[in-house]
């Protein structure tokens, strides 16, 4: 990996307001967001459900406009989704007619390459996600974490600048989802790019993370700016260590300023659930 | 029953009924439902038969000029080894696959367009939405006005059967495609023809495929209709023709094939239709 492709994936967030609905219905869910975040820095963003981390993700995953503020990824303004900017779901968005092999090498596909390329690049990919065997298997036919690490794949193929994950381990069982923490750490080292990774679990972002932005209640704002600086690589047992159970203690008596609030529904990164919503032009 | 069920289990060994060594095995229970349903429909050719055969009269109904299956039998014989056969079932034939074939393609092309645009689906779908109601052998009229052949006529009849199911189920499949893939595509570098390609036409598929099952059978219907009113072959003709002539064993002839080939063609469609998504069949498992 060469000092250039590090200083890739530098992402600023100015002034970030977003707004949902219209009329009566209408509601703020970011509220004056800032954020920048250099290239190759795994950051975690911590909030209550419903508090407008996945709003985020997905105005930089370019699916939502702003009502105000600016959106830069490398200093060039973000307009629409692009491959250079991959998208993870909490629940897979495999294409479901399409065997692994293929949904991992669809990205190459929409840039044209050639099918023993793009097999071959989607082989070694699935190789580093531990799911070789699989390629011929449709997404119905493998398990809840083996669908997330083809996601993932998926998103890695087009060596995107940024990977926005939202909570793509949150409907998975806490046995899996320790392993896939680990995986995705294993395979970051590896394939160095930016990480935005949305979570409300405070284990999760102090495992995962270099530093957690944490957000409030609806309309989220950033409430604080966490360093996490545990050496890595890390393991399951970091989350035992006096370090680590003080910062998560700091981070819940952050989250708990919000405590007793009602529980808001969950946000989607692609406003609410339609293509229609998808407001930038092709 | 609920709840023996819910108890604890007893020290003693469960002695479920299905478990004993006396019940018979699974195949005995299946194939005596077989030979049940198989008896059930010879009893009904027996009781046809016989109604036949005494020219039962109900008052309502008569059983008087009914052929018998005694008699329709040999008809069919008869007619599989006349070289007319051929010709009938070959006009039938080309008539519901162009008509229907004409169908599926504007069905589809229109209802993938009509369910991703609204502009489309307010210029397109209106007029169309128009033409729905009246039904397709209500056009037989006109439509022999207006083409220069019968045999278009009739290929326009079975076109226009075919075409709403169609349509409506594309639209209703395109519209049903989950808006996360359609975003997860984008974002991996797709545009708008490529997503129409690999996301809303495999994604619609399923819905497409029984709009085009149900538009065959609609298909076979008009047709038969129309060939009874303009037609010079083709089953629907032949059994018109019989009644005329009074060779009322054909009629069923006629009706036995009307039946054979509109459930052959839509098994065949069904069957196109799984061999082409083989996916669709684990993902209803699934959940």
């Amino acid at each position: 990996m060469s000092a250039n492709e590090a200083v890739q994936g530098h992402i600023d967030i100015r002034r970030l307001d977003i707004h949902f609905g219209r009329g009566a219905a209408r509601f703020q869910a970011v509220s004056d967001v800032n954020i920048t975040v250099p290239g190759g820095q795994f950051v975690c963003l911590l909030g209550p459900s419903g508090c407008g981390k996945s709003t985020v993700l997905g105005a930089l995953a370019g699916h939502l406009a702003p009502s105000r503020g600016e959106l830069l990824l490398d200093g060039a303004p973000i307009s629409g989704p692009h491959p250079e900017r991959g998208l993870v779901f909490q629940h897979h968005t495999l294409f479901p007619w399409k065997r692994v092999l293929d949904n991992v090498a669809f990205g190459l596909k929409m840039k044209g390459l050639a099918r023993a390329e793009r097999e071959t690049k989607a082989r070694e990919l699935l190789h580093l996600m531990g799911l070789e065997g699989f390629e011929r298997h449709y997404p119905a036919q493998l398990s809840g974490g083996m669908q997330q690490r083809v996601e993932i794949a998926r998103s890695l193929i087009n060596r995107p600048r940024v990977l926005l994950m939202d909570e793509p381990f949150g409907a998975l069982d806490a046995q899996t989802r320790l392993l896939m923490q680990e995986l995705l750490l294993d395979v970051w080292t590896r394939v160095r790019t930016t990480v935005l990774f949305v979570t409300h679990d405070i284990d999760e972002a102090l495992f995962l993370a270099d530093r957690i932005l944490v957000m409030s209640a609806r309309p989220g704002r950033i409430i604080e700016d966490l360093a996490v600086d545990f050496p890595r690589p890390r393991d399951a047992l970091l989350t035992t260590t006096e370090d680590f159970n003080r910062l998560k203690r700091h981070c819940m008596d952050l989250l708990h300023h919000d405590r007793g609030e009602r529980v808001l529904e969950r946000l989607s990164p692609i406003g609410d659930g339609g293509a229609a919503s998808v407001s930038f032009a092709v | 029953m609920g709840s023996a069920k819910l108890a604890i289990a007893p020290a003693v060994p469960l002695s479920l009924p299905a478990g004993g060594a006396k019940a018979p095995p699974a195949w005995v229970g299946g194939a005596l439902r077989w030979l049940l349903r198989l008896g059930s429909l010879l009893a009904c050719v027996a009781l046809w038969e016989l109604a036949a055969a005494k020219r039962l009269d109900l008052g309502l109904v008569t059983f008087a000029h009914v052929p018998p299956p005694s008699e329709v039998g040999p008809a069919i014989w008869k007619l599989v080894n006349s070289p007319k056969f051929f010709n009938h079932v070959n006009s039938s034939l080309l008539r519901v696959f162009s008509g229907f074939l004409a169908a599926a393609v504007a069905g589809v092309a229109l209802g993938l367009i009509i369910g991703r645009s609204r502009a489309a689906e307010d210029a397109v779908l209106p007029p169309l939405e128009a033409l729905r109601p009246i039904p397709a052998v209500s056009w037989i009229p006109l439509a022999i006005l207006m083409f220069p052949s019968s045999e278009l006529s009739m290929i326009f009849i079975t076109f226009i059967g075919a075409l709403f199911p169609v349509l409506l189920n594309t639209i209703h499949g395109v519209h049903a495609v989950d808006g996360r893939l359609v975003a997860a595509a984008r974002s991996l570098g797709a545009g708008r023809l490529a997503t129409l390609r690999e996301v809303i036409l495999p994604g619609a598929a399923p819905s497409i495929v029984t709009g085009l099952t149900i538009g065959m059978g609609t298909s076979w219907f008009c047709l038969v209709t129309a060939e009874m009113i303009a037609g010079q072959f083709g089953i629907g003709y032949y059994t018109w023709e019989s009644y005329t002539l009074q060779n009322y064993a054909d009629i069923v002839v006629g009706m036995v094939f009307i039946g054979l080939f509109g459930m052959a063609s839509s098994a065949a469609l069904r069957r196109l239709g799984t061999l082409a998504m083989p996916w669709y069949r684990l993902r209803e498992k699934q959940s």
